[in-house]
């Protein structure tokens, strides 16, 4: 047997681009990254801040831009707690460059020809790597039936709320499905609770279509969603999960 | 590649340095959750452990004859490959040595396998030697579904992914089976110390 030593993923000096504000919370970093070498959708990057004395702090973020886009975005939440997240929403400015490696992360991924029909489910930032799967199916014109149900807290709390109007609008076979969960603007007429059983059952396909679920968010979530759909007839090996807890990022 | 390179204006927290701390990992005081999939609820009546492969006879516990095996209560620090670690937590379970008590074996690797196709590999030896338990409680509670109860492995001196949540036995083999995560581009054996988090660091 010939023993293949894979390649260390590299650290690499990405230029910021870009710092787009998505929400009052949570901005999109645009990075050129010399030598990159593409992503799946669904994967995330470490990235790694340097003091100038030295000391390192590390965290993951998931990757927001599809693999074909001309540019790696990353979509970061602002933690009021965190060290690094706010050092990336509220300090990091066009033309500093940021370390970064990656891609990372091989199961939570899709790509049009593991077709679906694909059901999105997200919260808060975890809806941050569904988009690219959004991005991506978009981008190759994918004829896979798509729903996203996305829960925030509040309307100006939704991120990419625009591009994802503009993307459902000329795209039947998209469908974006809004929960707010804390406040809502006056005559909101959609969903106004967290996701539960019932609010999945009417969403998401019957287990007969067997879709395949990618679920992402705060843990609690995560936990609540898998375990409905597993209730609903799902097939867990069809639903795939990534949570984040309070991590201090 | 980035030799002398620091972040503008970054200073960082430092909160709390501690030289438990392997690199690149933060001090955390929650327990963050994480799992490729829906969380697994069998029943204690179903559960079983085993272990299997290259043994001259297979080994199989319930849940009943599980819980009467001697148990250890473990304080140990925990490591995360997403970057989190949690100091001094404590775990009761049983060693995997009493396991493994009197199997006779030319098997150099062992395959932890859980429910939902999840497994994980190890060398025999990392997990021999009082260095791994399989543990059904934590801070003196059932060990909680969502974090890998009601048992899973625990190889505090590896990063946590191999400390397999919803264990339900052991494959002992003579050739290294790359598992689960180990095959999706996470390192093969794992040490924080040495910040072995993907391949080929």
């Amino acid at each position: 047997m010939v023993a293949v030593r894979p390649r260390r993923l590299a650290w690499r000096l990405a230029e910021v681009v870009e710092v787009v504000p998505e929400t009052p919370r949570t901005k999109s970093l645009v990075l050129e990254v010399p030598g990159w070498e593409g992503h799946k959708a669904g994967q995330h990057v470490d990235v790694r801040l340097t003091a100038e004395d030295g000391y390192q702090a590390q965290r993951s973020y998931s990757i927001a831009s599809a693999p074909e886009d001309e540019r790696l975005v990353l979509t970061v939440d602002r933690l009021d707690d965190g060290e690094v997240s706010p050092y990336l929403t509220d300090v990091l400015m066009a033309g500093d460059k940021l370390e970064l490696r990656g891609p990372i992360g091989g199961y939570f991924t899709w790509e049009a020809k593991d077709g679906g029909p694909l059901l999105l489910v997200g919260g808060g930032s975890g809806v941050v790597p569904l988009m690219a799967m959004i991005r991506h199916r978009a981008v190759v014109s994918s004829g896979v039936p798509a729903r996203l149900l996305y829960s925030s807290r509040s309307y100006e709390e939704i991120i990419y709320r625009k591009e994802l109007e503009n993307l459902a609008a000329r795209d039947s076979l998209l469908e974006v499905i809004h929960t707010l969960t804390r406040s809502r603007p006056e005559g909101w007429s959609g969903y106004d609770r967290r996701i539960d059983a019932d609010m999945l059952a009417e969403v998401a396909w019957p287990p007969d279509k067997s879709p395949l679920a990618f679920v992402c968010g705060p843990t609690p979530l995560v936990e609540a969603v898998a375990t409905a759909l597993v209730g609903l007839g799902h097939d867990p090996a069809r639903v795939k999960t990534e949570r984040f807890g309070a991590t201090g990022g | 590649m980035s030799e002398g390179f620091f972040s503008r204006g970054f200073l960082g927290r430092r909160r709390r340095h501690d030289e438990r701390l392997p690199p690149g990992q933060y001090l955390e005081d929650g327990f963050p959750v994480l799992s490729a999939g829906p969380t697994p609820h069998t029943p204690l009546e179903e559960w079983d452990f085993s272990i299997v492969g290259e043994v001259d006879e297979p080994k199989r516990w319930t849940w009943e004859e599980f819980r009467q095996l001697p148990s250890e209560e473990i304080t140990t620090d925990i490591h995360c490959v997403t970057k989190w670690s949690k100091l001094g937590t404590t775990w009761e379970g049983v060693s995997v040595d009493t396991l493994l008590e009197g199997i006779e074996t030319a098997a150099e690797y062992v395959t932890a396998f859980c429910e939902g196709d999840y497994t994980t590999n190890l060398p025999l030896e990392e997990i021999t030697g009082g260095k791994a338990w399989v543990a059904n409680a934590y801070e003196g509670e059932p060990l909680e579904p969502e974090h890998g109860g009601p048992a899973r492995l625990l190889v505090p001196h590896l990063y946590f992914w191999k400390s397999a949540k919803w264990v339900r036995g052991l494959q002992l083999t003579s050739y290294d089976i790359p598992g689960f995560w180990e095959s999706l581009g996470y390192h093969n054996y794992g040490d924080p110390w040495r910040e072995q988090r993907y391949w080929g660091d």
